[in-house]
């Protein structure tokens, strides 16, 4: 066990934590910050995978715009450990968590059951088509990501463009319906 | 296993970051005695001119010199905080009170991790660039982790259980995710004029954008209105006075950190500095040609060590004027009110942000056209 594989268990061990505590924490603030500690964790594996951009992607974005959000919101409306409304819906959230715990099995079965050191369920990564294929080398440099992007991914990029678009517009047409005519 | 070479490297590194940690320390030291003095002689006071060391006042002509200057205040300023007694007041969620200068001082500090100061040139004449971490993605970097600083002031201002730090981090959360925009806008057209086909530079590093300036036009006259919308949201993400929202003394008593005081109330105070200097440090390199001399100029001085230091105190000369600008114009202009703030950012900063973007896409797409 070297140095790197130190800090992978420890950030895995913090991102992990992190998400349990989250869950199980009483009060709201407490739990988006549990969440922070686990987004930022994920970052870290990242940038132990040499991924420093999706590392600096995963903290610009879900610790520093998304997360901040959220703690905004949880303190604007000052829920306070009681948590707010308890949700009527018991049987959805019964069944999706059942659906994601679910989903957890299968793929520890999947990951355990097949054998780590098969090589025929586990391709090494330079043998996989997905990384390989059609000239687009597997890099971490911000110009394949780029030359990615805007190439063999060009239409999912602008799909979720006009999806973004689309909920944009729709919290404006939302939030505006309970105004009346404005009288500036 | 840990191998003595790998250890000594890690020993390096960590002493060079507790350097740097130090020199940008004192910086935001000292441009809190630049704070006051430039105030004083901006309103025809005389400043802070009392505090000196023992026996330093009898060195003949330099020890009166040093006391006018007030060179010995921070210290005295430093100790003050250190000593006072730490009340915590009993409505505070304690907790969330203790962590929230921690958490706002942390990114302050670690932004200067991807800063390039300098550059050494080998004994072959290659240029090595002065950093702590030469990131391919440092301006991302820096983006990043400072926008993580605004946990600080929400945290201050939510467990302090009062009334005035509440709104104050509630209007500085605000402020901060509006100006991060533009900011980020306003950067993309730098990048994209810099690393332009042909020019060798390439993607977001920021030895590279300080290189391409280097015998050739600084990015402020390449491109005025980047540099301005940089500047305006740099004003408004380290809570500088047009935009010091979050303690705005003559609504919000002290702000998010009213409750605060000693120590941690220091910790708030020098982690906001750290920011000044930090991001003086950014608009250096990015738009003022980081360590090179002038504009068209090449650097008139040898590519030997002396070259080395002479270039790193031109940088340092170009931030410290940054930071007296940050200081001249908060002693010049009056705050804004808070619907102006966001009026500003969003009606105004973003539409042109993104109509510089476009523009310069534009003139890089019609430069760059192969000649048919």
């Amino acid at each position: 066990m070297n140095a790197v594989d130190l800090l992978f268990y420890f950030f895995a061990t913090l991102a992990v934590g992190g998400g349990v505590l989250m869950v199980f924490s009483r009060h709201p603030v407490s739990a988006a910050l549990f969440m922070i500690i686990s987004l930022v964790s994920v970052a870290a594996l990242f940038v132990l995978l040499e991924a420093f951009f999706l590392a600096i992607l995963q903290v610009l974005v879900y610790a520093g715009a998304v997360m901040v959000l959220f703690l905004f919101i949880i303190m604007l409306l000052d829920v306070g450990p009681e948590g707010g409304k308890v949700s009527r819906l018991k049987l959805i959230t019964g069944f999706a968590g059942c659906v994601s715990v679910g989903i957890l099995i299968i793929l520890l079965l999947q990951l355990f059951g097949t054998g780590i050191g098969d090589n025929s369920s586990w391709p090494s990564i330079e043998m996989s088509p997905y990384v390989n294929g059609e000239s687009l080398l597997f890099s971490t440099s911000i110009k394949n990501f780029g030359y990615g992007l805007f190439t063999k991914y060009m239409l999912p990029l602008q799909v979720a463009g006009f999806l973004l678009l689309g909920a944009m517009v729709g919290v404006i047409v939302l939030s505006k319906k309970s105004l009346p005519t404005e009288e500036r | 296993m840990l191998d003595f070479e790998l250890l000594f490297l890690v020993g390096l590194k960590v002493l060079f970051a507790l350097l740097m940690i130090g020199a940008v320390m004192t910086m935001a030291g000292y441009s809190v005695l630049a704070e006051r003095k430039v105030s004083a002689w901006m309103q025809g006071r005389v400043g802070p001119n009392r505090t000196v060391l023992p026996f330093v006042e009898y060195i003949p002509f330099l020890g009166p010199y040093l006391k006018k200057m007030g060179i010995f205040q921070p210290l005295a300023d430093g100790l003050k905080f250190l000593f006072k007694e730490e009340i915590i007041p009993g409505h505070v969620n304690k907790f969330y009170y203790n962590l929230a200068p921690i958490v706002a001082l942390v990114p302050a500090l670690t932004t200067m991790v991807v800063l390039p100061f300098g550059e050494f040139f080998t004994s072959d004449g290659e240029s090595i660039p002065l950093m702590l971490a030469d990131l391919e993605v440092g301006i991302l970097f820096i983006l990043a982790i400072s926008s993580l600083g605004v946990y600080g002031i929400v945290l201050a201002g939510w467990s302090s259980n009062s009334k005035y730090p509440f709104l104050g981090s509630i209007r500085s959360s605000a402020q901060m995710i509006s100006y991060e925009l533009a900011m980020g806008l306003s950067l993309l057209p730098v990048f994209l004029w810099v690393s332009e086909p042909g020019t060798g530079a390439m993607g977001l590093s920021l030895v590279d954008i300080v290189h391409s300036q280097g015998n050739a036009p600084w990015l402020l006259l390449v491109q005025p209105l980047s540099a301005l919308i940089f500047l305006i949201a740099l004003f408004a993400e380290t809570n500088r006075l047009p935009f010091d929202m979050p303690e705005s003394e003559t609504d919000l008593v002290g702000g998010f950190h009213t409750e605060y005081g000693g120590f941690k109330f220091g910790i708030f105070f020098v982690a906001e500095y750290a920011h000044i200097v930090v991001g003086s440090a950014i608009f250096t390199i990015i738009f003022l040609g980081g360590w090179h001399f002038l504009p068209w100029v090449a650097d008139p001085w040898p590519s030997t060590w002396v070259g080395t230091l002479i270039g790193i105190g031109w940088f340092l000369a170009k931030t410290i004027f940054l930071i007296f600008f940050f200081i001249w114009i908060r002693w010049t202009l009056p705050r804004f009110r808070y619907d102006q703030v966001m009026n500003l950012g969003w009606t105004k900063l973003l539409p042109l942000a993104l109509l510089n973007l476009i523009f310069y896409v534009l003139l890089v797409t019609w430069i760059d056209q192969p000649a048919s």
